[in-house]
């Protein structure tokens, strides 16, 4: 129950309990709160949303290019 | 970052924003449940962006904030006594009790420490077992399985000298105060997506049919709240009720089942006070029977002690949604985050702090 690993937050890395989380592993993306882990970010369904939001028009760069027009 | 820039794209939320103009065809009211969500509508000013008469009003969606004034109270009373290490987060030490706040306790000699996680309080239960530690375990579902483990962990582990004061919320009670009450102007809500994340969104049907509301499930990044609002809005526009997740990349349709079994285990739910709503039938969480020796409200004899709200603060109004924090006379002036009136001006996500660190120079 007490799982834990290291997450880094922008930079900054902290110690994160993973116990509701049993199915992450090294590399995925975690949303911590508290010094929980509460959810696997999906990058599917990350990738859906912005391929939505890419139809509606000018959002053309790939998932890391995001924030570097204007 | 990776899933926040992008989530940021200015080309896209320009887009975005060009969608809801044009979709919108006459005023709607939005209530944005979560203060994470009020701080970033504010500081990425997303509200100045939106047509005119669609409006958005802040939710009681800030734990700090809700947490009555008698449980403060009770916080400082267990906190003075001699022999305890309160723990809270540290938004919690400047909220205005009815006669002192913590870092007052704190000044006068009492051991308040500022954690991080609820483990860091039970760790510090096990370094000093000479010691009460109390931890003050405030927050909506999206705390509760932190808490809980703390707890659990703490049962497993025979440690004793800890104890939670226990200040947990749930928003669906909540959501339907604000709609019942004949003061509501909601017409639609941006749920809060890390709660759902915990909790799932299959509370939130029942409410969407009864009250005939719209609730999007809502991130936190810009294009999220945007695209939360535009979802809203598309449901309005053509009559629709209906319950949707544009949190798709967080939040799963049944949450977190892992943690609901943690909290399970811990909590039972039980009617609660909340600043500015009063008792909210089955709004909270207490400890169960079995995890009883670790409520501090009995530990330290507090339970029954209780205190209502008292004068100047509007911040029940600003949680209802019925006032916004600048239509406040005191708000800037005898109200600052240094000087808080109430826990609204004080919180991380407060709806005032949010207004006084984005807005105040805005404003004529």
């Amino acid at each position: 129950m007490l799982r834990t690993g290291r997450v880094s937050f922008g930079g900054i890395v902290k110690e994160a309990n993973l116990s509701c989380v049993p199915e992450a592993k090294v590399g995925d993306y975690v949303l911590v709160h508290v010094g929980f882990a509460i959810s696997v970010v999906d990058e599917a369904e990350a990738e859906q949303t912005l391929g939505y939001l890419r139809q509606m028009g000018q959002l053309t760069d790939g998932p890391e290019g995001g924030g570097e027009r204007e | 970052m990776k899933f926040v820039d992008e989530f940021r794209d200015a080309a896209a939320v320009k887009e975005m924003v060009a969608a809801i103009h044009a979709a919108v065809t006459r005023p709607w009211t939005i209530m944005e449940v979560c203060g994470g969500q009020t701080h970033a509508i504010m500081k990425f000013g997303i509200d100045e962006l939106l047509p005119p008469g669609l409006n958005l009003l802040h939710g009681p969606g800030c734990p700090v904030c809700v947490t009555p004034v008698e449980l403060i109270d009770k916080a400082t009373q267990i906190a003075a006594r001699p022999g305890v290490i309160f723990c809270s987060f540290g938004d919690m030490l400047r909220v205005p009790g009815t006669g002192q706040d913590l870092f007052h306790v704190k000044a006068n000699g009492g051991d308040i420490r500022i954690v991080y996680s609820p483990m860091d309080a039970l760790k510090m239960a096990r370094e000093n077992p000479a010691r009460e530690i109390v931890f003050f375990a405030v927050g909506f579902e999206t705390t509760a399985p932190a808490n809980a483990m703390a707890v659990y962990q703490a049962k497993q582990s025979g440690i004793m000298n800890f104890s939670v004061l226990v200040a947990q919320v749930l928003v669906p009670p909540a959501l339907e105060a604000v709609l019942s009450s004949p003061e509501n102007q909601v017409q639609a809500f941006l749920a809060a997506g890390h709660v759902c994340t915990v909790m799932g969104v299959e509370a939130y049907r029942p409410i969407a049919d009864k009250y005939r509301v719209p609730i999007v499930v809502t991130g936190f990044e810009p294009l999220d709240i945007l695209q939360g609002i535009s979802m809203c809005v598309q449901q309005l526009e053509t009559g629709r009720a209906e319950v949707e997740n544009q949190y798709r990349r967080v939040v799963r349709p049944r949450g977190n089942t892992v943690a609901q079994a943690l909290i399970g285990k811990v909590f039972r739910v039980i009617p609660r006070k909340w600043r500015g709503f009063g008792e909210i039938p089955q709004s909270g969480f207490g400890l169960t029977a079995e995890y009883a020796p670790y409520d501090a409200e009995s530990k330290f004899g507090v339970a029954a002690y209780s205190a209502g709200e008292d004068g100047e603060c509007i911040s029940g109004q600003v949680l209802r949604g019925v006032r916004k924090p600048h239509e406040c006379p005191a708000f800037g002036a005898r109200c600052t985050p240094e000087h808080p009136l109430g826990a609204t001006m004080v919180s991380s996500e407060g709806a005032c702090a949010a207004y006084y660190r984005y807005r105040r120079h805005a404003r004529g």
